[in-house]
């Protein structure tokens, strides 16, 4: 292979991007060595196994996805109000489309809601970390290089351009020949690995690992959103990883599993793409809906309306959501019969939904509701959801659904719901669990601003799309006729409006991160579960005393009882995990692996491979059993941290 | 910013109204402007469903502003209203799982009954037979074979008014959709099987006919025209092609077939079926076969101040 076929040529835009990783990565490693700061990203960081750090990680990763998605959606916007401008070409556009939401849903969605599960909920159910902290720092790496991977592709080899759902046969190895589907298959594969046990980690960790007393019925709302979301990972994600398995070897090593040459079965792949797919988007709504249950809750402060409505109707969507892909495909010919079945099964979906709703405005209800900005979020995700849900089921119904399908109305809606629900609630989240996480609050003016701008720009963007959907215009089309312009130029802005409001968010971190008062306390918001009844930062071991919680709201009821986390005379020492280098470096080789497959260079992949397994055998031989803090040393550290 | 809040309430109370003023301006929306009784029952199922979703977002923004403007928290409101406490009523409960599925079983008949409808030609012109047209899409590009009249065209289609077409849809390579908004909703053509789209055009008139799946570089392009002309004025048309257009031989058929963005506009007097069938089993690698390293050029596709041309 030569170097020009190694590397993307003949894109300005391309160019521009290589310059701009050269750059930041130079800076980065000068920094690193002026401020001789290589040990500590090591030692701190790289090698850590505390939830709270790997959570961090996750959400800083997810927010750069989220620019770099962010970006490409900009350059689709930019493309389609100036057609003539001839900003991208046809085949640049797919692969911006493509990438724009493999990288949202896999890459950012996700890892944001990972994260902030990572760093919540063990401190919600009293636990001083995962059930395998080992393996949640493996899941770490693996989601992290396979993004690396995902992304280096636009550089690299040629960036997938068969949409983020990757159809057959236009994806097989005849369509779309060359590295860029391989890409997509090996950046979701091992990205994958780590989100499956991450599924297994967290739902161990939940159901074992909770602080005495506390019942399943009586976990915070958002550790039930998650647990929940784990049994949806770990009964989807390995549908995916056999689909994407079976392409691969279909791509690389000239099976026919979905070709159309030697009696392959394209159509399966929609199928399988869409058994795991469709319970992803639940994976990704579900804590979201948790995360808004607990702000709402705050804010208003008022008891969650309905806890266990809110709870069955979780797992009702859960199990609903194993029945219904065939919807995202009806116009596949499957017949009338087949059709009706996933039509009704669909429009059920909105009952439980809808149950939710009507909690939260319950809750609303006798409540003293303070307007801060994780609350405004939330609020303003109760409006803008109930838009994309009652367009969720009108899509829903199959036969309107043949007109609705591939057009604008469909993105519409699926951006009102993604949006409205998983990042405005990543968005909440962070706000809301920021002082736990960095010491100190997001200023809360420069907040409301980031909100007013991202919100209202998400309803310009997206509201024009349900009627220019309406008028024909088809999704992932590079140009557009005279009569869909004016609602395309009203989109463009709206987008630009939420890439201001998305830089402004981002400028609010540095900004408090200088100004913001420190946390004195640990309960920045006067909250109602555990994650607020340790201190400031939070002790590497989260709990001196693990509290013991029989009551929902359980902080609240300590409050009343005065009890903290910190009971002298009930310290012991406390067993905590080691620091490991193996994760790191086991998901590097494999990422190396990964990366030679999709060149289709077998003998280094095989290398690779064999890298992954003597990593695994050096890790099946080390007793390290962790170490354990005295007594003496909690007290010192709880002392300080408590100001006592 | 609190002071403002209320006064934010009532403009989100206004943008259900603004559906409203939206919706009146739809008779310009092509979906919602049907020519023909598939599109009109598609229509009609769409406008049935708005009508509850329009209520579904009324009450919910109507019990939302009420919340958020009644319960916020402002100086000097007393606590008499304010219940920490209160945690659940399982009447309201009820009531708000069962209104919500009730709407879903008013919603589910409609479309099933549709459902079943558009497998079959509609009513409106049983007295007669369907006109059997093949639709294969091959990249990027359409063509129409009317195996009864024996004539095929290239990105184009005639159809003559007040008679059911039924389709017989398929792909010569990736999976495409038929889709003419103005006369009814989409259905896949894939290679190797065969669906059946029945469409039926009332008004005379050109409408828009593209591909809604994508399927790759010149998906934007794999546009067509569908001109429906009263049946003597198509019969007429399909007179003059079988006397005047030129014979499709298997050999420029073959070329045709390679991925490529057609512009131009072709009619034959005779049909691609006498030798393939794309939609069965054995014509399903046909083109791939033939033109396996094509697949791999790009195109280039830059949009041309042509391609408004195109739509008109």
């Amino acid at each position: 292979m030569k170097l020009d076929e190694f590397f993307v040529t003949g894109e300005p835009l391309v160019y521009g991007g290589m310059v701009s990783i050269v750059l930041v990565t130079s800076a980065v490693i000068f920094l690193l060595t002026y401020f001789k700061r290589w040990g500590w990203l090591w030692r701190e960081w790289l090698t850590t196994v505390d939830h709270k750090k790997i959570g961090i990680m996750y959400i800083l990763s997810a927010l750069a996805m989220l620019f770099r998605g962010g970006m490409d959606a900009l350059m689709m916007r930019i493309q389609l109000a100036f057609p003539n401008m001839n900003f991208l070409n046809a085949q640049h556009y797919d692969e911006i489309f493509t990438t724009h939401g493999t990288i949202m849903i896999i890459f950012m969605a996700m890892p944001f809601l990972i994260g902030l599960m990572n760093i919540i909920v063990p401190l919600q159910i009293g636990a001083r970390d995962f059930a395998f902290p080992f393996v949640n720092a493996l899941s770490f790496w693996s989601f992290f290089f396979g993004a690396m991977l995902f992304n280096i592709s636009f550089v690299i080899g040629g960036s997938p351009d068969a949409g983020w759902t990757s159809y057959t046969p236009l994806s097989g190895a005849a369509m779309s020949p060359g590295p860029g589907q391989n890409f997509y298959l090996m950046g979701l594969q091992l990205s994958g690995i780590g989100t499956l046990a991450t599924g297994i980690n967290l739902m161990v960790t939940i159901l074992k690992m909770r602080a005495p007393g506390m019942k399943l019925f009586k976990m915070p709302i958002f550790t039930w959103s998650t647990l929940v979301t784990c049994f949806i990972i770990i009964f989807a994600f390995p549908i995916l990883t056999v689909a994407l398995a079976l392409l691969t070897i279909d791509r690389i090593f000239g099976s026919q599993f979905f070709t159309v040459t030697g009696e392959g079965m394209p159509m399966m792949w929609a199928n399988l793409f869409w058994m795991w797919g469709h319970p992803e988007v639940y994976i990704v709504i579900l804590p979201a809906f948790g995360i808004f249950s607990e702000v709402i809750a705050t804010f208003a402060r008022k008891r969650l309306f309905g806890y266990h409505a809110m709870v069955w109707s979780m797992i009702l969507i859960a199990g609903l959501s194993f029945l219904v892909w065939v919807h995202h495909f009806f116009t596949m010919g499957a017949g009338a019969f087949v059709n009706s079945v996933f039509s009704v099964s669909t429009m059920l979906i909105a009952v439980p939904t809808g149950v939710k709703i009507f909690n939260w405005l319950a809750t609303l209800y006798k409540s003293k509701i303070e307007f801060t900005t994780p609350m405004m979020w939330s609020l303003a995700f109760i409006p803008s959801f109930v838009l994309g849900g009652v367009t969720g089921v009108m899509l829903g119904m199959a036969a309107a659904d043949y007109q609705f399908h591939n057009s604008y109305f469909l993105i519409a809606h699926f951006h009102y719901v993604l949006i409205a629900g998983t990042v405005f609630a990543c968005f909440a989240g962070l706000e809301y669990w920021y002082p736990k996480m960095f010491g100190h609050k997001l200023n809360e003016r420069i907040g409301k601003l980031a909100f007013w701008f991202f919100v209202i720009g998400f309803h310009v963007t997206f509201f024009p799309q349900y009627f220019v959907g309406l008028d024909g215009m088809p999704r992932r089309v590079f140009y557009i006729i005279p009569e869909w312009m004016p609602l395309n130029v009203i989109s463009t802005v709206g987008a630009f409006g939420m890439g201001v409001g998305f830089a402004i968010f981002v400028f609010n971190i540095y900004y408090s991160y200088r100004n913001s008062e420190r946390e004195k306390t640990g309960d920045s918001w006067d909250g109602r579960t555990l994650e607020w009844a340790t201190p400031t930062p939070v002790p590497f071991y989260n709990f001196a005393t693990v509290p013991h919680a029989d009551k929902y709201d359980a902080f609240l009821d300590m409050k009343e009882k005065g009890e903290t986390t910190f009971e002298e005379e009930k310290l012991e020492p406390i067993h905590m995990p080691s620091n490991t280098g193996q994760p790191i470096i086991m998901m590097a080789i494999a990422a190396f692996a990964s990366f030679a497959l999709i060149f289709e260079w077998i003998t280094l992949a095989v290398i690779g491979l064999v890298g992954v397994l003597i990593m695994m055998g050096i890790r099946s031989f080390d007793y390290d059993e962790g170490y354990h803090v005295e007594v003496d040393e909690i007290k010192r550290i709880e002392r300080e941290a408590r100001g006592l | 910013m609190r002071h403002k809040r209320p006064h934010l309430q009532k403009w989100l109370a206004l943008l259900p109204l603004s559906l409203v003023f939206l919706l009146s301006g739809c008779s310009e929306l092509t979906v919602l402007d049907p020519k023909g009784p598939v599109g009109q029952s598609q229509k009609d199922l769409i406008v049935f469903s708005l009508w509850f979703m329009l209520g579904i977002v009324v009450v919910v923004f109507a019990l939302f502003a009420f919340m958020v403007i009644k319960y916020r928290n402002r100086p000097g409101r007393n606590d008499k209203d304010y219940d920490p406490d209160l945690h659940g009523n399982t009447a309201i409960e009820i009531v708000w799982t069962v209104i919500p599925l009730i709407i879903v079983i008013i919603l589910s008949v409609p479309t099933v009954t549709t459902l079943f409808d558009l497998e079959k030609p509609p009513e409106s012109s049983s007295d007669k037979e369907p006109l059997v047209i093949y639709a294969t899409s091959a990249d990027w590009k359409w063509f129409f074979s009317y195996p009864e009249q024996d004539i095929e065209t290239v990105n184009y289609l005639h159809i003559p008014t007040d008679r059911a077409i039924e389709f017989r849809l398929s792909s010569a390579d990736s999976m495409a959709a038929l889709w003419i908004p103005q006369l009814g909703g989409q259905k896949y053509n894939m290679a190797g099987m065969e669906n059946t789209l029945y469409l039926q055009a009332d008004e005379p008139g050109t409408y828009d006919g593209r591909n809604g799946n994508f399927n790759g570089e010149g998906f934007t392009e794999q546009t067509f025209k569908v001109h429906a002309q009263e049946e003597e004025e198509f019969n007429d048309w399909v007179q003059e092609t079988q006397d005047e257009a030129p014979e499709l031989t298997q050999e420029e058929y073959d070329k045709l077939l390679a991925p490529s963005v057609m512009d131009e506009q072709m009619v034959f007097s005779n049909t691609h079926l006498e030798w393939v069938d794309h939609g069965t089993n054995d014509g399903r690698d046909y083109a791939i076969k033939r033109h396996r390293d094509a697949y791999q050029e790009l195109l280039h596709l830059e949009n041309e101040i042509k391609g408004d041309d195109k739509h008109e």
